[in-house]
């Protein structure tokens, strides 16, 4: 411990099971939405016009009937924008709107990327005129062949980076000296966010050039900078506010950035509060998925099972821009090999660039991909082997921690020569192997299967280990802003976002426990990027680790001018102030907190202060793709059971049994809720969620009529999770928790590997299944294709 | 004259006369009066974000989506949202602290719906154990939980409930009357009785006939879809009635999914299993059978079982002298896809089925989820075996043709053969002359196939040896 840990009995404090902070907002229709908000009485409503056609020209673009469509105020193309029409994060390469009304040399008026493209913004007095309008569009192309496929842009060349390669030792010398060898692979498809909140913005121009964006975002500070970008403003014009999402997932860190721009042009150019809110259909055509991978590798091991050499190749499918692509993909290297030491190893990355939407982060952000990569090895050792895939898995964890520093590089040091100092994946999966009766029920399920010859049933147990922090190390910052007031009461405010994850709540419990002060005095407003500057996205997990820790500098900070006033003035050593719940000792004697704080103010003491903190020990080299990347890493394993129905490919998972790491946690109700949420949300990517695109390169699942997210009934019947209760960080973050945001839904891989078991048992080839496993691909897989 | 849509919101009378009739409950609700506790999720249905409570005069509540409910449907019912069920802070509705408490919200956008589904589930005395919940809660989308604690949720609040639950005052309107709507040049007719909608037909035979909305809604929320008349038929008395004799059971087009469900399931346990999947309960509760029939879609999940249960469809129209009458197999319906028997004055107004149809009739719905999903591959089979051999066979099926179709060839390789596995597999070669099924976003082509003859073979196991263990949900499922 780093022995500054205030140990307060504070009812509300770190580690209490307190609800969601607006648990009884939800419920009752309260919590206020973006699109919510009250509407000014001039706001105008905006409409994308999008592409039709998937890689091309525009030739002409008539949009004299849109204009004249009742209600219309404007028809806004790219050129409209005053400062850059463009809303690539990262690299400048996503124009914001398509369409030009300028001719370019060759005489057409912009190039189309996708189906679906945004190429204009109709401007009308309604939504459902501005919607009305925009299918009006006359638009003629000059079509191309689209890239649509990985194979399409692996063949054509056709990238948004050059091949990143990560490597340690000789990998091919270990696999060719190896006493055995597997080649395998499997195709892991995209999936849909799905956020129940569609993507929305509302603008509000202000006096000169400011411009406040309400909107349903995970990166406002980066939204700050696309609206100034397109504006052609300085950032200190624009600001963005979120006070809650309803849902995120990664889908809204750059993919709210179009809607915000959008909104702000319009409003910027017409003078009138204007509001763009996607539909459902549009939202799930024109924003990014979770990257399409497909991975090959071939792995040497010994006889025991133990991996003496891995080449690993991952392909993704990263859309028409870079987005965060390449993050993404590194990542998604970096969790290759799982919890497994690979002592002698390479991995080689593809960044495809085709004709589809651009790609984006989603939860796990690559990690997950990586990993079932990782898994479907192991699953391809265990059967040359003829062992238990459980076993393998044991004989290839990491070192833990109590010999990882004296441990061969081996047995501990990552493909990208960090090493894990924090292995307790073996601890945690013998614990959860006894829990969930993994030895007993696998027989139990061999004696079902050997009576039942048209339903067959499979049991795995997966592991995960996922690294936390944002691996471009610059973002791994964050800011608080901490104000009392007179009363005793304090406004707190930071850079993180409420999307669901009980962030708000988790940090007030940080700054509760810091100042004893009771949760009903402390109110967290919405995240705003005036109140704090240059914020990292809500994202990587790292909402609680990095805000959490930026509050407490700042809780610390008026602590500790609350502590050297009240020693001043009552004549006592600092050290003879103690805060207490809602008091705070001087001496001999209390002082009511707020009373404190009152006195204070009377004497002139600062109460308001800005906490900051940077992550400690992280580095990378990507040249060299060497470093630290990580602060530490987060573990959990789960098993689930699966039943298939050899006839049809039907399936469903029946049970899952969890034990996962959060360290000491901040608020276990609220970590358990992630925790399931994650699992589900990983079974539903890996079993039902398909992404399926006409052969013109239309997405044809838009909507949830046709793309299926695990509904009630696809929860397994039996779901026991546990929080780790040895839990607790090697490392020095807020109070020793771990993040939780993303590792949970890697744990649902075991739901898939589950489902190759039962794919097995009915004498299919499980290694033809790729993912999503629905009834098409396990019948496929049952009868020995894929 | 028009007359004023007039429905009771949250316990207050409301008149409508100027809103298109096309604008839907939800934007109603939000755009014009500013409630913005209801959500819209996806505006077609399917999310249940936008879910509210309904009921006509004397009858339980109803969930239902508010996103596509078009406003004249809800003349003369009751109306509440989650803004009526309980504000915050306050001492909520059983079913609102149950899901706080136990931590079912996270992002809280589903929630509302989430706590009016649950709501109705209270309210009307629904059984709260964990698999009626998960029914009750399938029409709604929940990306954040994973669905556990809400379903503890209803458990809980049920624990609360008086028993049996009280039963609501009735809605204050009287709306027993027909209502004909006008507003921009937009009509609607809400006719109340069969030849009042016939006559009405006749006069406007390209007016839009809706009853749930549950497709048209659609039109109209993504497409842009604005007739300019509509007649809605959901409260004409004659479409509403089930009619049950001794050998038949007649359904009214306008008899809600769930309603159907109800009164077949006893009849043909896999009928109510697959009535149950069509869709979660907020579209059961608006869709009608009627409708699932009469827009000939080729992968609606009614006809094949009616198929299969040589079903008759009734069809009506305005005569010099109150109703002209036709029945039809219903088989002979469809005739090419888009295309059906039926003219543009006449409406469809009943299906009768047999109570006992001979054979045990077997109902596989494929789809890429079990609940709320629409099917790629539904087969429905009905063999009468005598004696060790196939007399009678009707093999429907869904999503393998332009429309619902019987497997004309795989019938006649099963009739008059033994009832053997040597007669399953020449009828499953001859499916391949009774379909070239399509590719596209829920199946391939080849997939549709196999499984089409595996559902055949599914067929003869459960027949054949029916202690096998054959189904993943439904009836006979295999569970923990």
């Amino acid at each position: 411990m780093d022995g500054r840990e205030p140990d307060l009995d504070l009812a509300t404090g770190v580690g209490a099971h307190l609800r969601h902070d607006s648990a009884d907002k939800h419920v009752s229709g309260a919590a206020v939405y973006a699109d919510d908000a009250p509407e000014p009485r001039d706001l105008v409503h905006c409409a994308l016009i999008l592409a039709s056609i998937a890689r091309g020209k525009v030739r002409v673009a008539d949009l004299s009937e849109v204009r004249a469509a009742p209600g219309v105020l404007a028809v806004l193309t790219g050129d409209d924008a005053p400062g850059e029409n463009n809303v690539g994060p990262v690299v400048h390469d996503e124009p914001m709107l398509a369409l030009s009304r300028r001719p370019a040399l060759d005489g057409t008026y912009g190039d189309v990327h996708f189906h679906g493209q945004p190429l204009a913004l109709v401007v009308a007095d309604s939504r459902e005129q501005a919607r009305r309008a925009a299918r009006l569009a006359q638009i003629s192309y000059a079509e191309e062949t689209p890239l649509l496929t990985i194979a399409d842009a692996m063949a054509a060349g056709s990238f948004i980076a050059p091949p990143y390669r990560m490597a340690r030792g000789d990998a091919a010398a270990a696999i060719a000296a190896a006493p055995m060898k597997r080649k395998g692979g499997l195709a892991i498809g995209g999936q849909e966010h799905f956020y129940l909140e569609g993507q929305v913005s509302i603008a509000y121009p202000g006096e000169d050039e400011e411009m406040r964006v309400l909107s349903s975002n995970q990166h406002p500070s980066e939204c700050q900078q696309v609206v100034a970008r397109v504006l052609g403003t300085p950032l200190h014009s624009v600001v963005i506010e979120a006070r809650r999402l309803g849902g995120a997932f990664g889908g809204k860190e750059s993919q709210a950035n179009l809607p915000a721009a959008a909104a702000a042009l319009a409003a910027r150019l017409l003078g009138r509060p204007a509001k763009l809110r996607l539909d459902r259909d549009e939202d799930m055509i024109v924003t990014g998925k979770r990257h399409e991978f497909e991975i090959e590798y071939e792995v040497g091991f010994d006889l025991s099972g133990k991996i003496l050499g891995l080449r690993v190749e991952q392909k993704a499918r990263c859309g028409w821009s870079a987005d965060l692509s390449n993050a993404i993909c590194d990542r998604a290297m970096f969790h290759a090999d799982n919890c497994y030491a690979l002592p002698a190893v390479e991995i080689v990355s593809h960044r495809c660039r085709t004709n589809t939407v651009s790609n984006t982060a989603f939860r796990g952000f690559g990690g997950p991909q990586g990993m079932v990569g990782a898994e479907h090895m192991i699953e391809q050792i265990a059967a040359a082997l003829g062992l238990d895939p459980l076993l393998v898995r044991r004989r290839n964890f990491y070192a833990p921690p109590a010999i990882a520093a004296q441990s061969p590089a081996a047995q501990s040091t990552t493909p990208y020569h960090m090493v894990v100092e924090d292995c307790v994946i073996a601890e945690i999966v013998d614990e959860l192997a006894q829990s969930a009766a993994y030895a007993r029920r696998r027989e139990e399920i061999a004696a079902w299967n050997d009576a039942n010859p048209v339903l067959k049933r499979g049991l795995s147990l997966t592991p995960v280990k996922f690294g936390i922090s944002f691996t471009t190390s610059f973002l791994n910052q964050a800011g608080a802003l901490a104000h009392l007031y007179q009363d005793g009461s304090m406004m707190l405010n930071h850079g993180g976002i409420e999307m669901g994850q009980g962030l708000y709540q988790k940090v007030a419990q940080v700054a509760a426990s810091e100042l004893g002060l009771d949760i009903g005095k402390i109110k967290i407003t919405a995240t705003r990027t005036d109140k704090v500057p240059n914020t990292s996205a809500t994202a990587a997990s790292s909402g609680s680790d990095l805000n959490g820790m930026a509050v407490r500098d700042a809780c610390r900070q008026l602590k500790e001018r609350l502590t050297r006033f009240a020693a001043e003035k009552y004549a006592v050593a600092e050290a003879d102030v103690a805060f207490l719940p809602n008091r705070v000792r001087v001496g001999a004697r209390e002082i009511e907190f707020a009373a404190l704080v009152k006195e204070a103010y009377l004497a002139r003491i600062q109460l308001s202060a800005a906490g900051f903190y940077a992550t400690p020990k992280i580095h990378w080299d990507k040249e060299a793709a060497q470093g630290r990347p990580f602060y530490y890493f987060a573990y959990g394993a789960a098993v689930s059971e699966a039943i298939v129905d050899t006839l049809t490919g039907e399936n469903k998972i029946l049970r899952a049994d969890i034990l996962h790491d959060v360290g000491k946690s901040l608020n276990p109700a609220l970590d358990l809720g992630q925790i399931e949420g994650g699992y589900v949300q990983g079974m539903g990517w890996l079993t039902m969620e398909e992404l399926w695109w006409s052969p013109a390169g239309a997405l044809k699942t838009h909507a949830p009529s046709t793309y299926k997210i695990p509904c009630a009934s696809d929860r397994p019947d039996q779901m026991n999770i546990k929080i780790w209760p040895k839990g607790e960080n090697r490392e020095l973050t807020i109070r020793r928790s771990k993040a939780v945001g993303e590792p949970p839904l890697m744990l649902a891989i075991s739901a898939f590997t589950a489902i190759g078991e039962a794919v097995r048992a009915a004498g299919g080839d499980r290694f033809a299944l790729d993912a999503p496993a629905t009834p098409e691909r396990v019948l496929a897989a049952i009868q020995g294709r894929g | 004259m028009s007359d004023p849509v007039r429905f009771v919101l949250n316990g207050e009378l409301v008149e409508i006369r100027d809103a298109p009739p096309t604008m839907t409950l939800l934007n109603w609700l939000r755009e014009t009066r500013r409630m913005t506790g209801t959500k819209e999720g996806c505006a077609e249905g399917d999310c249940g974000a936008c879910t509210v409570a309904t009921r006509a005069p004397g009858q339980g509540w109803l969930a239902v989506n508010a996103c596509i409910q078009l406003l004249p449907m809800l003349h003369g019912r009751d109306v509440v949202t989650i803004e009526h069920v309980g504000a915050p802070y306050d001492d909520g509705h059983p079913v609102q602290k149950a899901v706080a408490r136990l931590h079912g919200s996270q992002c809280g956008f589903c929630t509302p719906g989430f706590v009016m589904s649950l709501w109705v589930g209270y309210e009307n005395g629904a059984p709260a154990s964990p698999e009626c919940v998960a029914d009750q809660l399938a029409g709604n989308l929940c990306r954040c939980t994973g669905y556990g604690p809400l379903i503890e949720a209803a458990a809980a609040a049920a624990e609360e409930r008086a028993d049996p639950a009280p039963s609501p005052p009735d809605p204050p309107v009287e709306a027993e009357s027909s209502l004909s709507y006008e507003t921009n040049g937009r009509r609607c007719w809400s006719p109340i009785s069969l030849a009042e909608a016939a006559s009405l037909k006749a006069a406007q035979p390209e007016a839009r006939l809706i009853a749930g909305a549950t497709d048209v809604g659609l039109w109209v929320t993504k497409n842009g879809y604005d007739p300019s008349d509509m007649i809605y038929i959901g409260r004409v008395a004659e479409l509403r009635r089930i009619e049950t004799t001794a050998t038949d059971t007649t359904l009214g087009a306008a008899v809600s999914w769930e309603e159907a469900r109800a009164a077949l399931a006893p009849l043909y346990p896999d009928l109510g299993e697959l009535l149950r999947r069509v869709a979660g309960a907020q579209v059961r509760n608006a869709g009608t059978i009627g409708g699932n029939i009469a827009n000939g879609s080729p992968i609606g999940d009614l006809p094949p079982p009616l198929i299969a249960l040589g079903a008759k469809l009734r069809l009506v129209s305005a005569a010099a002298l109150g109703l002209a009458e036709r029945e039809i197999p219903l088989e002979d319906f469809f005739i090419e896809y888009g295309r059906q028997h039926i003219s543009r004055y006449e409406l469809v107004a009943s299906v009768t089925l047999p109570n006992q149809a001979p054979g045990r009739l077997a109902c596989y719905k494929i789809s890429k989820r079990f609940d709320s999903d629409i099917t790629a591959v539904l087969g429905c089979f009905r063999v009468v075996i005598e004696a060790g051999v196939a007399t009678e066979a009707r093999l429907a099926f869904g999503g393998m043709a332009g429309v619902p179709k019987r497997a004309m060839a795989a019938e006649a390789a099963m009739v008059g053969r033994p009832w053997s596995q040597a007669t399953i597999a020449a009828a499953q070669a001859a499916l391949e002359q009774d379909f070239q099924p399509l590719d596209d976003q829920r199946a391939t082509s080849g997939y549709r196939m196999t499984v089409a003859k595996n559902l055949l073979q599914k067929y003869y196991l459960e027949m054949s040896a029916p202690e096998t263990a054959t189904r993943l949900v439904g009836r006979g499922a295999v569970s923990l």
